[in-house]
């Protein structure tokens, strides 16, 4: 279980998360959605500690992130799979090597890797592309090597930032389909931070929307779709104010 | 304008404090062997290797100049065969580190910061951590280390050099035997005089890394934040090497 307990961050004068608090229960998948620069990404790289809060905490399986040193952060870390808006592949390994980095921290045979690096990258449909480099991929096939570096870590707790960001519709609903599958495969819990309101819907148990820093609304994908909170309202009907 | 000092004094306060973190951080990692072990030979290779042209080439034409400058002032006042000497010298304890050091600033220190920046800038480092690896351990630490470790061997084929150019320039154009050259190679020479040039070209590896990847991973604000961090990191390597030449003159010479 994920828990967000008001949660401060500031960036300088500017004030990003302002009390945020929100639990995702286990094997749910929550998604976050809001309006730009409203600190969704934010409020994802506290889960795994690459922010550290102000105020409040986020509490994963009971264990208060921001006090966690590096020796626990790093156990934290193995239980959780980040997939980046960018992908954030590296540029100088193979899509192979890229799938394979995480795997090759935690002591795994070279066989067992190998096997796993080919069972992810089947997951997401990108069989054949072992040997192919960062640069050589489309920006659809990136973001499925990112989620493949992810899943192949079977981790328990899977952290998508904005996971369709910038692609087709096409590939769009490839990406909500791998999203979907993931789930079902590794039967973990989902955090999806995005403003692909299609995405959310076909991908969300439930869906969260931040606002000024704070949880707005927390309700189911029906719930949401008729809510009659007017700003809820407005962000999913597309409303300029 | 008391302000803006006040600020500036605070911003140095905050990256010394940075700093103290970083190089703490940088200790904590050498226990990682396992990460940087993995990652040594790699960077030693891109540092050493593919350094050694441009360390050679500036070599060359210093050894040049140095033995058509030295027989231009003795001219007359002080034997030729000096010149072995002045060269040897000049190579060994001068020329052949800083030369280096501040080409190597920029080529290798800057590849460094750009490279690091780029990764900063792109969330890979983020990615690094979210994976469970310590930044210091598989980026950091094997860039120091292969840095400490190859300029000393880059130094000492640019001395060899330098002096080699110099020689054949004495026997072409100044018309000394190779033994006058040699003899006057060998006179006053120390041992020192090798040690202190490569000790000091490993310190100057050493803090241009440091340098590189500290700017690099402070790197943000896109494509233009990792121009700045290039620029930056070449002028901090260059007056830090300027001024560790001195430091060590003073403590060693």
């Amino acid at each position: 279980m994920i828990e967000f307990r008001d949660l401060h961050k500031a960036f300088g004068p500017k004030v990003v998360l302002a009390g945020l608090t929100l639990t995702v229960q286990d094997r749910e998948t929550m998604v976050i959605i809001g309006y730009s620069g409203t600190g969704k990404s934010v409020a994802l790289k506290h889960i795994v500690g690459l922010l550290h809060p102000d105020a409040g905490d986020v509490i994963v399986d009971a264990q208060a992130v921001s006090t966690l040193d590096r020796a626990g952060l790093t156990a934290l870390r193995r239980d959780i799979g980040y997939v980046f808006q960018s992908a954030a592949l590296f540029d100088s390994l193979s899509v192979a090597e890229n799938v394979a980095l995480g795997l090759r921290r935690r002591a795994l045979e070279e066989d067992e890797i190998a096997e796993r690096v080919r069972e992810a990258l089947a997951l997401v449909d990108l069989t054949g592309t072992e040997e192919r480099y960062p640069a050589e991929l489309s920006g659809g096939m990136r973001k499925r090597v990112g989620i493949a570096r992810a899943i192949a870590l079977r981790p328990r707790y899977l952290l998508y930032d904005e996971p369709t960001t910038g692609l087709d519709p096409v590939t769009s609903a490839v990406m909500d389909r791998l999203m979907v599958r993931a789930r079902e495969h590794l039967g973990v819990t989902g955090v999806v931070v995005t403003h692909d309101l299609r995405s959310a819907y076909t991908v969300g148990d439930r869906i969260a929307m931040l606002f000024e820093g704070r949880i707005r609304q927390v309700a189911t994908v029906q719930e949401i779709q008729e809510t009659e909170d007017p700003v809820v309202r407005q962000f999913i009907e597309g409303r300029p104010a | 304008m008391i302000a803006s000092i006040g600020r500036r004094a605070v911003e140095a306060v905050s990256a010394a404090g940075r700093w103290g973190f970083f190089v703490a951080d940088l200790g904590r990692a050498a226990a990682d062997v396992g990460t940087w072990s993995r990652l040594l030979v790699g960077q030693m290779r891109r540092i050493g290797v593919d350094s050694l042209p441009v360390a050679v080439f500036i070599a060359a034409f210093t050894g040049v100049v140095l033995a058509l400058q030295a027989s231009y002032t003795f001219t007359g006042a002080v034997p030729l065969y000096f010149v072995g000497t002045l060269v040897g010298k000049t190579m060994m304890l001068e020329l052949g580190p800083v030369l280096t050091g501040l080409a190597l600033a920029g080529r290798v220190g800057a590849t460094m910061a750009a490279e690091l920046g780029t990764m900063k800038v792109t969330e890979q480092v983020d990615a690094l951590e979210t994976l469970a690896y310590d930044p210091q351990s598989y980026l950091v630490l094997p860039r120091v280390l292969a840095a400490t470790l190859m300029f000393p061997v880059i130094v000492a084929l640019a001395i060899l050099t330098g002096i080699c150019t110099g020689w054949l320039t004495s026997l072409e154009l100044l018309h000394l035997s190779t033994a006058e050259f040699v003899k006057g190679l060998k006179l006053f020479y120390l041992f020192k005089d090798t040690w202190y040039g490569l000790f000091k070209s490993a310190t100057f590896g050493c803090t241009i890394a440091l340098v590189g990847c500290w700017i690099g991973l402070g790197t943000y604000g896109g494509a233009e934040g990792v121009g700045r961090s290039t620029m930056r990191t070449v002028v901090y390597s260059a007056v830090l090497i300027l001024m560790l030449d001195a430091f060590w003159a003073v403590v060693l010479l």
